[in-house]
């Protein structure tokens, strides 16, 4: 990889300067998704900041009616919280299908959202469960924060320090595994929390995560497999390589938002 | 049988210092000094070089950059193939020039145009980005049925229409008279999948110049350190032979990958020299993916007839073999001599015709890859078979019975005499661990639970050992393949081994020394196994198509017959005693008839300190070399079952259930043999159901990473069932047939046999995705429905 | 430069390391600590496979600064008074290995999972070796040295009889 000054705060606050002065600065939060593609050097970062240091970013709570979760809480942490296990397991679940145990062990739910990879998990659980993405500045609505491939709502100068997950009373995460990178050929999160029905789709489109609504409103007569019997997403608008053509992709995804019903309903 | 004898599952050897971590790989090593060197690639598929600028980066502290034109300059020879194949008109093979760096055109992506050497791989990497390479970029063509094609791009001058050679084999007049009178003929197009073969340690050399002694040492990660020592001297012109050491060390596994001889190692050492200190290089995986020469990529009709009750008539099959863009080590002779002979499989086939056209595309070159041939013979026969069964409406294991081989020896109409076998026997063991009569009920319980549940069979054979030195010299290989041993015994009796073949995963620390422990009746702990050092172990021909057994252990033992001759003269001295009276047993000399005797360890210093014999009658020591070539090829065969089920909705494939039953000839430890079948199966998994190399219509490879290639993981597989039937070989003095390769050879047909018979189309190709099995599927179902 | 401060196999090692230098290459260059291999360059093979802080990682994707400070057991630490650790035993009595490449990183992969699972199916095991890539074996005696390992550890028996 290129060479890059490494700078480890202590405070948020800290970071946040740091961020500032170093035009070309990158956050490292496991370093799962950066420090890979650093070392294809297709990534050339003039200044690391590493959060690993910052006090107050981890660990998992309940709040209310609501998971909140800091933002360098590992993957692996999250997934066997027995919180988050009790609260909601299928939210266990998502950082449960990520990767492997080893990057399980590093990788953080707030890395994974900033970098809004299109294959990734929690961008889908994130948005299945309307849930808030806070940072230093402000508090940002999953609808509002992923932005297309790799793009969020985030501020050059803006961290996550948490992301607030409301409880939902059904819910699940059915995921298709990319043969050969384990991410998100297709998964499909799906829930239910009063009226507000989600399905919320990752690595079957062609600019990132988004919602089926045709599926939720479908889902509003009746929450069940059932209702989306014969309803397809239309091929245009997902992504195709050579793991899964865009006819695949859909398919998938209906094929997957049906078993994610039956699971939240199991 | 001994504890530690042949037939023993001796725990290995080897183990001790790889589950420590205190293995010694390549990569392992370093040389006071070293440079290490990052390689500059084409990221063209095909281009004119029309300058390589490196003026800045050599401006940098400690950085050199070597081009292609400093190796043309130095007059650094070309890498070559080393099997001649002639063409149906005569003519021989078109070998196109191959320079270790390329100087005015490239012919693939990743092939090398430049070396860079700095102090650290972070520091070569860095000043690579400083040179500038301009190319004039050519069209290009990956796909090997587009390059014969008039219009084509032409990639190398020596060969019009990108045609290496036009090959055939069989009689093709008698061959289509068969068809012509055939009740039933089963016919199948497919494209056997080209692989990487990802041994999970990259490719590696570090090489080493001694001005003092003006000679060469290479650490490298090959499978045979002395055939590459001649190719870098006696074609690259490196250096005397003599003045070439070439050491492989630990290796972490090849597959036939590391058979080859590389750019790579050949630049290492000459840049050695030419910056005056060493050069360290390892290879990155992604390096790998376009630079270790890949496997299979055949493009095949093949065609099998059939009488009205189901006996084979006759087999045809015109296949496009893809080469790559240079000819590698031994790659002509993989879709030819190594493919077609064995197209007969294990049946009595009157006739067969098979025609190869191999040729060049602006791809990673592509040689001998576990199976080598053999596994795309495999997949030919055993498709055709059981399509063949499904639409004569015959139990696919029944015609399989109808058309074995029964007496031995066989003479196939390609080439090869089988010596022995009982295919009967492997496949009835086969059916029955895999409970095959019960499939019917099986199938119904996956279909209650909505999966589509198939089962199939791959009754394989093989060519092994890929010996005798006459028979493959007369079909064109440049080299002998026969196998050296010497066997060294120490004054203290204990024993060391030296070995041409190499161990970079088989165990031959263990086996080995199981064979010496049971002929000599010694502990096994006073063996040693020496090999993979050009300057402690004589001239010897490597390890690659399940060789090692059959042909480096018979070596072993030829050369431990002498050394008992031997020692029975030094213990006839010993014991006042006739020689031919002379008995050894369980590591005793004893005198016939009388209670007199001597141990090895006696004999053994007797033999050294020479006080009771004349040395001129008797020449002390107790050192013997040999060389051993085998009479014919070995022919290990067996069955196959796998057992899959389906899920129609996403097209996922999952393996239920697997049972092989081998025919290895004589195993010498079982448990390191099933751990080869192991192996074997999960690499013609991977090839059957995983692994997809390609190429975009502009050379580019789509999938050059792990995160692209999908290589098979432990949750792919279920436990396999392994057992084995045993016919001796009786070509070699151990009965070993060999084990490496079985199933690899096996398993893609077992697959893809088993999948179609769940989804009931054969229509389906390699790799059998999710995607694509599911594909197959729409169009059952639109048959269906229409 | 940086200096870094790492507890390796329980002893405390001070370098200087470049912030872009990989943790596994300190390992393995700095520290000789050549057991620890690498097999790709995507964190996709897990031969590079050591502990953190008792947690399994993949070194190649570990900055050597964010080590500093954290304790890191790699397969040469892991036998105690030349008694190989009951997982080694494992792998050498079930034939898990061939080339051995891959096998340090899977035995340290397999330690973080019992140490964090205990008791697991065959199953389980399966899925926890999805970050390990062995080419050789076809996972077959890995799943099975890892079973007996496991109870091996659990147990205090040896590995012979945790697998029978």
């Amino acid at each position: 990889m290129y060479s890059f000054t490494y700078h480890r705060p202590t405070t948020v606050r800290q970071a946040v300067s740091l961020l500032a002065k170093n035009d070309e600065a990158k956050l490292l939060a496991g370093g799962h998704s950066l420090i890979p593609v650093m070392k294809l050097r297709l990534a050339r970062p003039s200044a690391i900041i590493d959060l690993s240091r910052v006090e107050g970013l981890s660990g998992v709570e309940l709040k209310g009616r609501s998971i909140v979760i800091g933002a360098m809480t590992r993957h692996g942490e999250v997934a066997n919280s027995s919180v988050v296990q009790q609260a909601m397991p299928a939210l266990a679940s998502v950082p449960n299908s990520i990767g492997d145990p080893q990057v399980r062990n590093v990788g953080t739910v707030g890395g994974s959202i900033a970098n809004n990879d299109p294959n990734a998990d929690y961008p889908a659980a994130c948005l299945g469960l309307g849930a808030t993405i806070i940072t230093n500045k402000r508090r940002i609505p999953a609808d509002e924060f992923f932005q297309g491939l790799f793009e969020t709502a985030l501020e050059p100068d803006e961290i996550i320090t948490k992301v607030q997950f409301p409880i939902a009373k059904k819910a699940a995460y059915q995921k298709f595994k990319h043969p050969a990178s384990g991410f998100a050929l297709v998964g499909v999160f799906v829930s239910k929390r009063g009226p507000d029905i989600r399905v919320a789709v990752t690595g079957a489109g062609a600019n990132g995560v988004f919602r089926v609504t045709a599926f939720e409103e479908a889902l509003k007569k009746r929450f069940a497999a059932k209702s989306l019997e014969g309803l397809t997403v239309p091929p245009d608008g997902m992504g195709s390589d050579i793991h899964a053509g865009a006819e695949y992709r859909a398919h998938l995804v209906g094929v997957l938002a049906r078993r994610a019903l039956a699971a939240a309903n199991a | 049988m001994s504890a530690t004898g042949i037939g023993a599952a001796v725990r290995r050897r080897e183990d001790l210092r790889f589950i420590t971590g205190r293995g010694h790989y390549t990569d392992d090593f370093s040389r006071p000094g070293q440079g290490h060197a990052h390689f500059i690639r084409s990221a063209h598929a095909h281009a004119k070089i029309v300058k390589v600028d490196a003026s800045a980066a050599e401006g940098r502290p400690g950085v050199h950059v070597l081009t292609g034109a400093d190796l043309a300059a130095d007059k650094i020879g070309n890498l070559i193939c080393g099997w001649m194949i002639h063409s149906k008109d005569g003519s021989p093979m078109k070998m196109a020039p191959h320079p270790a760096l390329a100087k005015d055109k490239v012919c693939h992506v990743g092939d090398p145009v430049a070396v860079v050497i700095a102090d650290s791989l972070a520091e070569a990497r860095d000043a690579a980005e400083q040179v500038n390479v301009e190319y004039e970029v050519l069209p290009a063509v990956a796909d090997p049925a587009q390059a014969k094609r008039t219009g084509a791009p032409q990639i190398h001058e020596v060969a019009p229409n990108n045609t290496i050679y036009e090959w055939h084999l069989g009689d093709k007049q008698k061959t289509d008279a068969a068809f012509a009178s055939a009740k039933h003929v089963a016919s199948l197009d497919l494209t056997n999948n080209r692989l990487v073969p990802n041994a999970i340690e990259p490719r590696a050399a570090i090489a080493e110049y001694d001005a003092g002694t003006d000679s060469f040492t290479l650490w490298n990660t090959t499978q045979n350190p002395h055939v590459a020592r001649l190719v870098i001297a006696a074609f690259v012109g490196m250096a005397p032979e003599h003045k070439l050491r070439v050491i492989a060390p630990d290796v972490g596994g090849g597959f036939g990958s590391k058979i080859f001889i590389y750019p790579e190692e050949v630049v290492a050492l000459w840049a050695s020299r030419r910056v005056g200190r060493p050069v360290k290089w390892v290879a990155q995986r992604t390096e790998a993916f376009i630079s270790d020469a890949h496997g299979r990529d055949h493009v095949t009709h093949a065609e099998m007839a059939f009488d009205e009750n189901g006996k084979i008539l006759g087999l045809r099959a015109n296949t496009i073999a893809n080469l790559g863009a240079y000819m590698s080590t031994v790659s002509s002779s993989v879709p030819t001599y190594l493919y077609a002979t064995l197209l007969s499989g294990q049946y009595d086939v009157p006739t067969i015709y098979c025609e190869v056209d191999a040729v060049y595309t602006n791809t990673v070159p592509v040689d001998a890859y576990r199976g080598a041939g053999r596994p795309e013979a495999t997949f030919v026969v055993e498709r055709l078979v059981e399509i063949g069964a499904r639409a004569m409406g015959i139990d696919p294991a029944e015609l399989r019975r109808r058309n074995f081989i029964k007496s031995f020896p066989h003479q196939t109409p390609v080439i090869m005499t089988y010596d022995a076998g009982d295919y009967h026997a492997s496949l009835k063991k086969a059916l029955e661990a895999a409970d095959y009569k019960n499939f019917a009920k099986r199938k119904r319980e996956s279909a209650r639970d909505g999966k589509l549940r198939g089962i199939g069979l791959s009754a394989y054979i093989e060519a092994c050992g890929i010996a005798p030195s006459q028979a493959v010299g007369s079909l064109g290989c440049g080299v002998g393949l026969w196998e050296s041993a010497e066997v060294r015994v120490n004054p203290t009796g204990s024993v060391e081994i030296l070995t041409g073949t190499h161990s970079h995963g088989q165990g031959h620390e263990t086996t080995f020394a199981q064979l010496v422990s049971e002929r000599l009746g010694i502990p096994i702990d006073t063996i040693s196994i020496v090999h993979g050092d050009t300057d402690k172990v004589q001239f010897g021909m490597g390890t690659y198509g399940s060789r090692s057994g059959a042909v480096g252990m018979s070596a072993v033992v030829k050369a431990l017959d002498k050394v008992e001759a031997k020692a029975k003269k030094v213990a006839a001295h010993l014991l006042e005693a006739a020689e031919g009276d002379i008995e050894f047993k369980d590591g005793k000399f004893t005198v016939s008839g009388t209670d007199k005797s001597a141990a090895w360890g006696e004999v053994a210093l007797n033999a050294y300190i020479a006080h009771r014999f004349a040395g001129q009658e008797l020449e002390p020591g107790l050192k013997e070399g040999a060389f051993y070539d085998p009479t014919n090829f070995t022919f290990p065969a067996g069955c196959h079952v796998c057992e899959v089920e389906v899920d129609p909705s996403t097209g996922k494939t999952d393996i239920v259930g697997w049972t092989a039953v081998d025919d290895f000839g004589v195993v010498v430890n079982p448990m390191i043999v099933e751990g080869q079948v192991h192996g074997g199966i999960a690499q013609g998994v991977g090839q059957a159901l995983l692994e997809h190399t390609v190429y975009n219509s502009d050379g580019q490879l789509v999938s050059g990473s792990f995160m692209d290639y999908t290589m098979p993981k432990a949750d792919d597989f279920p436990p396999f069932q392994v057992d084995m039937t045993v016919t001796k070989c009786p070509s070699n003095p151990l009965g070993i047939k060999g084990c490496g390769e079985a199933g690899a050879i096996a398993a893609p047909a077992a697959v893809i046999n088993a999948i179609t018979h769940a989804i009931g189309s054969e229509d389906l190709a390699m790799p059998a995705t999710p995607q694509a099995v599911w594909a197959a599927l729409q169009k059952v179902n639109a048959k269906a429905a229409a | 430069m940086r200096p870094v401060g790492i507890t390796v196999n329980g002893s405390r090692r001070e370098v200087d390391v470049e912030p872009r230098e990989l943790l596994v290459y300190v390992l393995r260059e700095r520290l000789g600590l050549t057991g620890t291999n690498v097999g790709c360059d995507t964190t996709t093979c897990g031969a590079c496979t050591v502990l953190v802080d008792g947690r399994s990682v993949k070194s190649c994707t570990v900055l050597a600064v964010q080590a500093d400070g954290r304790e890191v057991t790699t397969i040469e630490g892991i036998s105690s008074n030349g008694d190989l650790h009951p997982l080694q035993q494992a792998f050498h009595e079930q034939h898990a290995l061939q080339c051995g490449y891959c096998t340090p990183g899977m035995i340290m992969a397999a330690l973080g999972l019992i140490q964090e699972g205990g008791r697991l199916s065959e199953e389980e095991v399966r899925s926890g070796l999805e970050g390990n890539m062995c080419r050789c074996t076809g996972y077959h005696n890995i799943v099975k040295a890892i079973g007996a390992g496991a109870r091996a550890m659990a147990g205090g028996g040896t590995t012979q009889q945790a697998a029978e």
